[in-house]
């Protein structure tokens, strides 16, 4: 480990990641709100440790190795969440506890969406724009737009990016430079949010509310500045928008620049996972319709075909907005939107979850297995689009999902001896590890009832689905402090 | 700049690694994906595998928006193929491509027409093997660049005890020699580079680089240190592509040659295809072989078969049992930093050779010719001077007064036909041939724009 190096490029992150306590600055003195203080200290703080970091250690050259990425990526997310945390601590309106200011802090930037704040709507408006951009940054990853605007990471930024996007095949770059490829994923990233924004504005959201939901739309978070969510705004219309971004987010951001770059929607269509994910989504939502009316929950059909595909779509593609909430939905109808979170969005999008590609490899085999019974003999090769997955990339997909449940189960467990019961805790820990947001039982609304202990297990929940498993996890193994 | 590399081997994957260091947009196509997946993890490209000659292949790589296309996989056909495909769909501007077969060279025309496209035809074997006659015609110096079509050229020497330069400050160069203009470019000392000045005092062991016209660059060198006689014996390890073309050219400069292969069909070959050259069966790490054929008699030995390991051992061999002058073809960048200082008096890195050569195409300017030294970390560059005082920012400027950037050295120029050894009042004219030695890499760019003419003012 190079520990210098490492300390040298979080340095240097840091320091970026203190510009973006400017905004709130600034939204602070124009809404007159008082909380201007913790922004200032926490920008000045989070500054200087940055460039203490930086200066102290900028004389080192050496690359970037493996190790040094993962410990960079793993160990900014951890700062991250910690610095990031300094405004919701030391502000006078929430009061928060140093655990409640961290959860806060990791479930925005990880964009999970859960939350601990109670009475949204009369909060400084600098501490609601402050959630919904932890989660804006979060989103397409800070690391990514590190990258993008930093060239003196250079070939290093590979390591980092690899260690940052999800998805089982990390190796295609849109662009021959890396840095290219992380423009083009943020300028799409910034693109899709600014349409967002635009489209609520359009749909009667104030200009505070559309950029703020936008951020939490894009990101696929679950934020919003308001207790009641997108409930508050009770409109077919925003309803619709929030519908219409939440999918495209969570399509793999590759094919929106394919698509953008030949200018046609081929891209999208000659794309299993793509496919896979919408029409899956919609059949969900479908499903959900179709049992909502037969077992007569909401009254005028209207309403119901609205909550029905706005909640499905909402926590299939893991970001957790809720109009009335679904934890009171009548029979199967909570528990199985709850797994849908699992499969999530596709490969190289903002969703968490495990993925669609990984899904579809997974079925592919199963189905192969069951060929295979049939025909013993046969030469069955793993394909997807036409194209044989090579065993590296078949056999990571099965490590990456045995190890998924195992850490569901396990953390599930250590939840529940923090003093939950059954329900809250595997669907906390599943919401959580998903990056999804609201839970059931005690965690359907926030999750301020959870103990201290049990906040941080969530925490590191959070950051393992964010950063999938492997990249977290390898910082536990002996190889890895092993020189 | 949009390039796109066909062929991940020793010449593709080395001018990938050059040209994206120097910010371009590389794409790198190869059949072996694997190869691929290690060059993506250390240098900043993007990775297409597949057969590059494939339309869809192409497409992938990015060939709609490619300004070049380099193709240097192993076959000639591939190649040739890769560049039609291009012309033909992507309309791509530049293509260069890898011609090794005499059977296609004899007849230059097919790659002027139509049919095959092709803009500059590399062939690294070709550089290299003129390289390393180069050397073995100029048996003290280190390296040996031709400018100017051979008029000028660029040599560097170790200075020893001996020479009379040594210990002189460079002013001196000029009461020595009379008769004979030369330019110090650059003096490495220790790995450290000096920018001489007329008071820098060469010092043992200094690697002096200079400029000379072709006929007096042996009485430069011999300022430097004890001259060696020219060669006449020379002794190759290996017979292969290179080997065999050296034998040929030795052979026709009147050198005596022995050829040690120990694969015995290629043997065969080479002994077949030349007259005068006595071809050895066996191994070159072969101490009994060896002394049997009189290594310590030997002017020369060179050790060019495609394994490093086998070149540097034999060529360590020999010099311990004699061989006046041993060089050992290294391809390996760590292998060449580690053998610089040894008993290996050249080393020659064939990626250094061929990568200059295909840089000469790529830089902007009009670059004539380019050769990368100390290890890529130098360049020295012949550009043309185009417009006129106002379009151009060197034309009608005296050299003193031209933004040069540091490290940055006007070794001569070629006007016409005649040589002039830059002096601080000369001043370049339109159409000048101006050859320039620049120490770090990293000035390029700016030397590049000040060749180029102002567009506003064509």
């Amino acid at each position: 480990m190079q520990y210098r190096v490492v300390m040298k490029i979080v340095g240097v992150l840091l320091v970026m990641f203190s510009t973006t306590l400017i905004p709130p600055v600034l939204l602070s003195y124009l809404y007159n709100d008082g909380a201007s203080g913790p922004f200032i200290i926490a920008f000045f703080s989070t500054l200087l440790t940055g460039t203490v970091l930086w200066l102290f250690n900028n004389d080192v050259s050496q690359d970037m190795r493996y190790r040094d990425g993962f410990m960079v990526v793993v160990l900014f997310w951890t700062v991250l969440a910690l610095y990031g945390a300094i405004p919701l601590y030391l502000v006078h309106k929430p009061l928060l506890s140093f655990t409640d200011a961290v959860f806060e802090s990791m479930s925005g930037l990880t964009t999970t969406g859960a939350t601990v704040l109670e009475g949204l709507d009369v909060l400084p408006e600098s501490v609601r724009y402050y959630r919904q951009q932890l989660q804006w940054l979060g989103g397409m990853g800070i690391i990514v737009l590190a990258v993008a605007v930093m060239p003196m990471l250079g070939v290093g930024g590979m390591q980092l990016f690899r260690a940052e996007t999800p998805g089982p095949m990390k190796d295609t770059k849109l662009t021959p430079r890396i840095t290219e490829t992380a423009k083009a994923l943020w300028y799409i990233y910034l693109g899709l949010t600014v349409a967002c924004a635009l489209s609520y504005r359009l749909a009667g959201m104030s200009w505070f509310d559309a950029v703020a939901h936008s951020f939490s739309t894009v990101a696929i978070g679950g934020f919003s500045t308001h207790d009641a969510s997108l409930g508050y705004f009770d409109s077919a219309a925003v309803d619709m928008v929030a519908i219409v971004f939440m999918l495209i987010a969570g399509v793999n951001f590759t094919l929106h620049f394919l698509a953008w770059q030949t200018k046609s929607l081929a891209a999208y269509a000659h794309d299993n996972e793509v496919v896979v994910f919408l029409v899956g989504t919609l059949a969900a939502a479908v499903f959900a319709i179709v049992m909502l009316g037969v077992y007569q929950a909401y009254s005028d059909p209207v309403d119901l075909i609205r909550q029905g595909l706005l909640q499905t779509v909402s926590i299939a593609t893991t970001t957790g907005f809720t109009t009335g909430g679904y934890h009171w939905w009548p029979s199967f109808l909570p528990v199985f939107l709850l797994l849908l979170s699992f499969i999530g969005g596709c490969a190289g999008s903002t969703a968490g979850g495990i993925k669609v590609m990984r899904i579809v490899l997974l079925y592919r085999q199963w189905r192969r297995e069951i060929v295979r019974l049939i025909h013993p003999n046969a030469m069955l090769p793993l394909k997807l689009g036409g194209k044989p997955v090579s065993d590296t990339v078949s056999n990571a997909v099965w490590g990456f999902f045995s190890l998924y449940m195992l850490s569901f189960a396990v953390l599930g467990v250590v939840m529940s001896a923090t003093g939950e019961d059954w329900i809250t805790a595997f669907s906390a820990v599943a919401a959580c590890l998903n990056n999804l947001g609201p839970g059931l039982g005690d965690v359907a609304q926030n999750y301020s009832s959870v103990s201290t202990w049990g906040k941080w297990v969530l925490c590191f929940s959070m950051l393992l689905g964010r950063l999938e498993l492997f990249t977290l996890l390898v910082l536990f193994s002996g190889a890895f402090w092993r020189s | 700049m949009k390039i796109i590399i066909l062929g991940a081997g020793q010449v593709g994957a080395s001018t990938a690694e050059v040209l994206s260091g120097e910010a371009n947009d590389v794409t790198l196509v190869d059949i072996d994906a694997n190869q691929l997946r290690q060059l993506q993890d250390r240098l900043d490209i993007r990775t297409v595998p597949g057969n590059a000659a494939y339309p869809d292949v192409l497409s992938r790589a990015g060939a709609e928006d490619a300004d070049l296309l380099l193709a240097v996989t192993n076959s000639d056909e591939i190649n040739m193929v890769a560049c039609t495909v291009a012309s033909a769909l992507f309309d791509t501007p530049t293509k260069m491509a890898r011609i090794r077969a005499q059977e296609y060279l004899a007849y230059r025309e097919i790659f002027d027409g139509d049919a095959f496209p092709i803009d500059v035809l590399i062939s690294p074997e070709q550089i290299l093997t003129n390289h390393i006659m180069r050397l073995v015609e100029y048996p003290s110096a280190i390296q040996v660049l031709d400018f100017a079509g051979g008029r000028i050229q660029l040599a560097g020497v170790r200075a020893y005890e001996g020479g009379p330069m040594v210990g002189h400050p460079l002013s001196e160069l000029k009461d020595h020699m009379p008769n004979v203009e030369a330019r110090v470019a650059a003096i490495y000392r220790t790995d450290k580079v000096i920018t001489p000045t007329a008071r820098t005092v060469v010092k043992q062991k200094d690697e002096v680089f200079f400029v000379a016209a072709r006929e007096n660059l042996n009485d430069v060198i011999s300022e430097m240190r004890n001259v060696d006689h020219s060669a006449k014996r020379v002794m190759l390890a290996g017979g292969g592509n290179i080997g065999f073309r050296l034998a040929t050219n030795l052979e026709r400069k009147g050198y005596s040659v022995k050829i040690i292969e120990r694969n015995p069909a290629c043997a065969e070959g080479v002994a077949d295809r030349l007259d005068n050259t006595v071809v050895l069966l066996g191994d070159a790490a072969d101490e009994e072989l060896l002394k049997q054929e009189n290594i310590d008699s030997m002017d020369v030995f060179c050790a060019v078969t495609n394994n490093d390991e086998a070149n540097i051992l034999s060529a360590l061999l020999a010099k311990r049992l004699g061989a006046h002058r041993v060089m050992a073809l290294i391809n390996r960048a760590v292998y060449v930093e580690l053998f610089e200082e040894s008993d290996l008096d050249v080393v020659i890195s064939p990626r250094l050779a061929t990568v200059g050569s295909i840089l000469a195409h790529i830089r902007r300017g009009d670059i004539v010719a380019l050769h990368s030294l100390r290890g890529g970390r130098a360049e020295a560059i012949e550009a043309i001077a185009h417009g006129d005082q106002d379009s151009s920012r060197v034309v009608g400027r005296k050299v003193r007064d031209l933004p040069l950037p540091p490290g940055t050295v006007i070794g001569a120029i070629l006007r016409g036909e005649e040589v002039l050894i830059a002096h601080k009042d000369t001043v370049v004219e339109s159409e000048d041939h101006v050859i320039l030695f620049v120490v770090d890499k990293k000035f390029i760019a700016e030397v590049e724009r000040l060749f180029q003419v102002d567009v506003l003012y064509l």
